[in-house]
């Protein structure tokens, strides 16, 4: 195991909202290294996305309290000035979005962007020479005839093009880390697995970190090395990209493996389902807070359990269930798959 | 059973197509003119929206209609549903031309076919309460009114998984899953024929998403709908179809039995595009990718 180059220590960050006091992360911890894809898994408010934005301080704000560590290469981000946090966006960590059109500005050519993105950080680089490494960064991305369309403007390009030209952007001044955000959900398929395959490929040639947020666990099994699966602003389970898909240890992972409609297996009669919706971040259940969820739920998960190996063998899988690993097994086999028993009507 | 094996969802044997065939499309053109020039604008080139289009759709059964963005599969079902005048070519429904229909005359058919929508938020009227949003067609169509129209919401509601209680509130106050649910009760109101789903589960969680395709095969089972249901994610349209049509670039590409269209695929897009489809599975990826290196 190399060195991690990013790593975020019991991090918390609570919101004031009209409607009370909300804990959007509750207590994460992970490590990146370098050229590594960790995939954080989750819903809707499960506080993926308020993770990776905290990293690099997208959530400061008066009505936010932020507590815990983000060390990159051992300094403190959390407690940065807005200077140093501004140098270390871009040349450090860089972000991706979730949809590219909003992330240029349409009034301006896409090389342009680049150019000023590059000679922001580098006031030192000359016009001709930060546009020449602008052509050079949309050849590598794939964007065929780089030399011409960089001076297009975002609508003259295509969805997937943007996103490219996008990945383009986020690579300028060579960062070490990258985060992206939910980077192929707006896009098409077939667009979705040619950005997929060039997150690897950059991954893998610039030995970046990478942090990918996702709801899609086949997009997940198709780039992460290790997989985070967040519920309710928790980590709720952590491991290989293989512990988690062929011997996931909690309820939730199993529900959401198990809904999951396969193009490479038969067609079940009904689609496993996980019953009811997760809970309000205002309004958590004690103890686990899938526990209303669960079909296996008992006495003892009214306590929250502590995120830990369980596991002899595999002591950086871990997970947040009481059950004990036989039981997990046993209980997480329907009708031959992994999946979660239907809940009770 | 048919040739290929596949007995619709509703147990409704689709041998028996012929006879029960209740919607028919023929032909369908629909082009939007691309104009040039200030005041008078000069038609300089269209785009081929729904170039061609046919396809029947029996009884009870499921076409899953699959495409990516700008393959026309969204303004196929409102020139289907006449929500748009369709540009040329036929629409049959229980057998009777509905192309080019006026309004007047397709408002008594309206009851018979409904459409739910990708973006349950959206669909619904923020000022509105959900009893009166589900009881709004009710009303327009003069089914029922007073304690009547509160009784049969109610029981609408309780049909799609929600509570007769929840007939007093807003839509904001509810979860994405539980919005859809009510967009669901309202196209059920006037015991519609056929349904057109545009997209019903991309926008939900995917913990919400199986509740909801369960919750359709629940309906289509109880009341015997017929459903089109358009969707890019092709997964969950071969497990919610009978038949698939894949649609590119205006045209139905490939059409024939879910398995078959996904197991056999003959047309090279359909090709490409199962083959886009990332596996939840690390070892096939793996050997996927890598077969993919080698050659």
């Amino acid at each position: 195991m190399t060195t991690p180059l990013l790593s975020v220590r019991d991090l918390r960050v609570g919101f004031v909202t009209e409607g009370g006091r909300v804990q959007a992360v509750d207590g994460v911890s992970f490590d990146v290294a370098a050229g590594e894809v960790v995939a954080i898994v989750g819903e809707s408010g499960s506080g993926k996305s308020v993770t990776a934005q905290t990293v690099i301080g997208l959530t400061r704000s008066p009505n936010a309290r932020i507590e815990g560590s983000v060390r990159l290469r051992g300094s403190e981000l959390l407690d940065a000035g807005e200077d140093e946090l501004q140098a270390v966006r871009g040349e450090q960590i860089a972000m991706v979005f979730q949809n590219p059109m909003t992330s240029f500005n349409p009034v301006y050519r896409v090389g342009d962007q680049i150019v000023e993105g590059i000679r922001a950080h580098r006031p030192q680089v000359g016009k001709a020479e930060a546009r020449e490494r602008a052509a050079e960064l949309l050849d590598s991305v794939g964007i065929p005839d780089a030399v011409r369309r960089i001076d297009d403007y975002p609508h003259e390009f295509s969805g997937g093009m943007r996103q490219r030209a996008m990945i383009a952007m986020a690579l300028a001044l060579d960062p070490d880390v990258l985060i992206a955000d939910e980077p192929t959900t707006a896009l098409d398929v077939t667009v979705q697995a040619q950005i997929l395959a060039l997150l690897r490929r950059l991954n893998r040639e610039r030995g970046l970190a990478t942090i990918l947020i996702t709801h899609d666990l086949g997009v997940v099994a198709e780039v992460a090395d290790r997989v985070l699966v967040m519920y309710a602003g928790r980590l709720v389970e952590q491991g290989t990209l293989d512990e988690i898909f062929y011997d996931p240890q909690h309820p939730y992972t199993w529900g959401l493996l198990g809904s999951l409609t396969r193009l490479d297996r038969e067609r079940p009669e009904r689609l496993p389902q996980i019953g009811g919706a997760p809970p309000s971040l205002l309004d958590l259940p004690r103890g686990c807070p899938f526990r209303p969820r669960c079909p296996h739920e008992f006495g003892q998960c009214r306590e929250l359990p502590e995120l830990e190996a369980r596991l002899p063998e595999a002591q950086g899988h871990r997970d947040r269930c009481w059950l004990t690993p036989e039981q997990k097994r046993e209980r997480r086999q329907v009708a031959g798959e992994i999946g979660l028993e239907a809940p009770s009507k | 059973m048919t040739a290929d094996g596949t007995i619709s969802r509703a147990g409704v044997d689709i041998s028996a197509h012929r006879q029960g065939v209740l919607l028919e499309v023929k032909n369908l053109v629909k082009h939007f003119p691309v104009r040039r020039g200030l005041l008078i604008g000069r038609e300089v080139d269209r785009v081929r929206a729904v170039d061609g289009v046919s396809f029947t759709v029996s009884r009870g059964e499921t076409l899953g209609l699959v495409g990516e963005s700008g393959s026309g599969k969204s303004t196929l079902c409102r020139a289907v549903l006449q929500l748009i005048e369709p540009g040329s070519g036929s629409v049959r429904f229980e057998g009777r031309e509905i192309a080019g229909l006026s309004r007047r005359r397709m408002r008594p058919l309206r009851r018979e076919m409904q459409m739910i929508f990708q973006d349950p938020d959206a669909s619904l009227n923020p000022r509105k309460r959900v009893g009166q949003i589900v009881g709004y067609p009710l009303e327009l169509q003069g089914v029922a009114r007073g304690t009547e129209l509160r009784r049969r919401v109610q029981e609408l509601l309780d049909r799609v998984g929600l509570s007769p209680e929840h007939y007093d509130r807003f839509p904001h106050e509810f979860s994405g899953g539980q919005q859809q649910r009510i967009g669901i009760a309202r196209a059920l109101a006037l015991r519609p024929k056929l349904i057109v789903a545009d997209e019903p589960v991309s926008a939900l969680d995917v913990s919400i998403r199986a509740q909801i395709v369960n919750l359709l095969a629940d309906l289509q089972e109880e009341l015997g709908l017929t459903y089109l249901f358009v969707a890019h994610d092709i997964g969950v349209v071969r497990h919610v179809s009978d038949r698939i049509a894949v649609m590119h670039e205006g045209k139905i590409v490939e059409e024939g039995s879910a398995d078959r269209v996904c197991e056999q695929p003959r047309d090279p897009y359909t090709k490409a595009l199962l083959a886009a489809v990332p596996v939840p599975d690390p070892r096939q990826a793996r050997a996927r990718r890598e077969a993919a290196a080698a050659s």
